[in-house]
């Protein structure tokens, strides 16, 4: 049996899906962060100065970036898998000869895709308003892909527990946006005190978005092989719990 | 050869409804096999079963000799399934819904082309390739659905009331595919509410009822049972009484019309020699009701009390897998 046609299958079917819909899932992240660069880079940001050598504007881009990438990783799958669960179509890939890995892969796969889409969305705009030279591109890109990796997991976990429309947008509201925003995205630990500075450690996403940042521009808060670590851990982990509910069926068989 | 052997199969929801007790059941490869049953018998739940989409609690299936345990891909790869409610991505075209179907099972691109062209101009759907799903009528899902599942050219095709909510033209068209399908040498399993289907279809049955099957033949030997005929008589003139025919029950439903039951003993001949004699004129006569249909509510009936003397409130089997609240369409 020839997995990689199903595979491809899978991943084209995920692809297009958000090409498709592209008003929904490109352009908003677009402006979003166009607004975010304007007001807090622009206008806010040349009151505050610099942060460890880098302009706010040079400092925040990576964060924002990062924080689109992690956001629509995560959506697309929790939507995506979700909708298929909803319309029952998940029982065409369950009766076919599709192994629980490929459709893993192939529903992860179109999550990094879209979330690395959107990080080039999001990186072509800020260079209408901050001067970036990549300092370490491998790197930096090896962080986008292994954070959209993680939160494309953790999306796929979401669909499969899920069971309502409100049950997806919970972990993405009441979770993901306060860890992003406390990660680290327009602050550096340094400028926090005391019990802030211990709690904010313990902030998974502080490490993504510090390890991209040191990639970009070269400046981190936090240890970066640590920081692989800490990715490549989690998404071992949730690698293998995904793979588990899959093979018992959970949330989309009887 | 055997296209499908099921042992010992059984099923008990989370919820504590038992939906199979333990059912047996051997198919023939080219077969045109009718499983029947009521509603809530386990004719879903078994067929869940056989496709995939359903645990076992225990027993074992095997399709084609794969067990679909131990060799799941290769018993997987001999299924095609058409279910009872439309599952394709409503938001997709029609060519891109059985493609992708190609593409599960691996098929190469250049093929897929071709086999989903061919699968679209046998259900007459070659000009809505292009349309998108969500658009089409009730009917054209349906066929959509029958062309996703042959597109990957099952050994073994699962039809889960296919012709359910059609209109009769549809449904004749559909019934003359399906025996195409069965002449090429595809076995099918028929599930329907349609009895006159079955019968038309179906060379072997079986019946399920309350998770077991009571009953397991083939189609002549089971209709031949049938000791009496149910007809409904139309009369050229008004009858004041209802008229004494000896060896049949006659009931007056009105003034023109009756309905009578004659044993196979007795037979139309000597029904119509009665009526001669009483000068009694029929217009025209029609079957009260299919030959299958009133077998299948006899087995029914007859199991249903030997099982169940008083009536019992059970739990039912649980809905598919549940989604609350509004759909919003393909996501964002």
């Amino acid at each position: 049996m020839n997995y990689s046609i199903a595979l491809k299958t899978i991943i084209k079917k995920e692809v297009y899906r958000f090409l498709r819909i592209w008003p929904q899932t490109l352009l908003p992240p677009a402006i979003t962060t166009a607004l975010y660069f304007l007001i807090f880079g622009k206008l806010i940001g040349n009151r505050i100065g610099t942060i460890s050598g880098a302009s706010y504007m040079d400092y925040i881009v990576p964060g924002i970036i990062l924080m689109s990438v992690i956001s629509h990783s995560y959506s697309n799958v929790v939507s995506s898998f979700y909708s298929t669960k909803f319309q029952r179509n998940i029982e065409e890939l369950l009766v076919a000869p599709v192994p629980n890995w490929v459709i893993l892969t192939g529903y992860i796969s179109g999550g990094i895709f879209r979330g690395l889409l959107v990080g080039i969305v999001v990186a072509l705009i800020s260079m209408l308003f901050a001067d970036i030279v990549v300092l370490h591109p491998g790197l930096t890109i090896a962080v986008a892909i292994l954070t959209a990796t993680l939160f494309s997991l953790a999306g796929f976990i979401n669909a499969i527990l899920a069971e309502s429309f409100d049950d997806i947008s919970i972990i993405p509201n009441f979770v993901l946006t306060p860890l992003s925003y406390l990660g680290g995205v327009f602050y550096s630990v340094d400028m926090l005190t005391g019990i802030w500075q211990t709690l904010i450690m313990g902030n998974p996403i502080m490490y993504m978005i510090n390890a991209f940042r040191y990639g970009m521009i070269g400046v981190t808060d936090v240890d970066i092989q640590l920081a692989f670590m800490m990715i490549a851990g989690f998404i071992v982990l949730l690698a293998g719990f995904s793979l588990v509910m899959l093979h018992r069926g959970t949330g989309i068989k009887n | 050869m055997t296209a499908l052997s099921i042992s010992n199969l059984k099923k008990t929801y989370k919820n504590g409804f038992v939906a199979l007790k333990g059912i047996d059941l051997e198919v023939q490869a080219g077969d045109f096999f009718a499983l029947l049953g009521p509603n809530g018998a386990g004719k879903s739940t078994a067929i869940g079963i056989i496709s995939s989409l359903v645990t076992a609690s225990s027993g074992s299936v095997s399709i084609f000799g794969h067990d679909l345990v131990k060799e799941r891909e290769q018993a997987k790869s001999c299924i095609g399934l058409v279910p009872q409610e439309v599952n394709f991505n409503q938001f997709d075209t029609v060519q891109g819904i059985v493609l992708n179907q190609a593409g599960y099972y691996g098929m190469p691109r250049k093929l897929a082309l071709q086999r989903t062209e061919l699968c679209l101009k046998q259900m007459d759907l070659w000009d809505k390739r292009n349309s998108i799903s969500r658009r089409l009528s009730g009917g054209m899902k349906r066929r959509v659905m029958i062309a996703r599942a042959m597109v990957h050219a099952p050994k073994l095709l699962i039809l889960d009331e296919p012709t359910a909510g059609v209109d009769i033209e549809i449904r004749r068209s559909m019934w003359k595919l399906m025996k195409e399908v069965n002449q090429q040498g595809t076995t099918i399993i028929l599930t329907t509410h349609y009895l006159e289907e079955a019968e038309s279809l179906c060379r072997n049955i079986a019946i399920i009822d309350q998770g077991k099957i009571v009953e397991n033949t083939d189609m002549a030997s089971l209709l031949a049972r049938l000791n009496v005929d149910h007809f409904v008589l139309d009369l050229a003139e008004p009858l004041a009484v209802v008229p004494v025919l000896e060896g049949c029950h006659v009931e007056r439903t009105s003034d023109k019309v009756l309905d009578v039951s004659v044993p196979k003993a007795v037979g139309l001949n000597q029904l119509f020699s009665q009526l001669s004699v009483k000068n009694i004129k029929v217009l025209s006569l029609k079957n009260k009701s299919n030959r299958l249909e009133q077998l299948f509510m006899d087995l029914i009936d007859s199991k249903s009390s030997q099982n169940n003397p008083t009536p019992q409130i059970t739990p039912s089997p649980p809905a598919p897998q549940g989604h609350k609240g509004e759909g919003k369409g393909e996501g964002y």
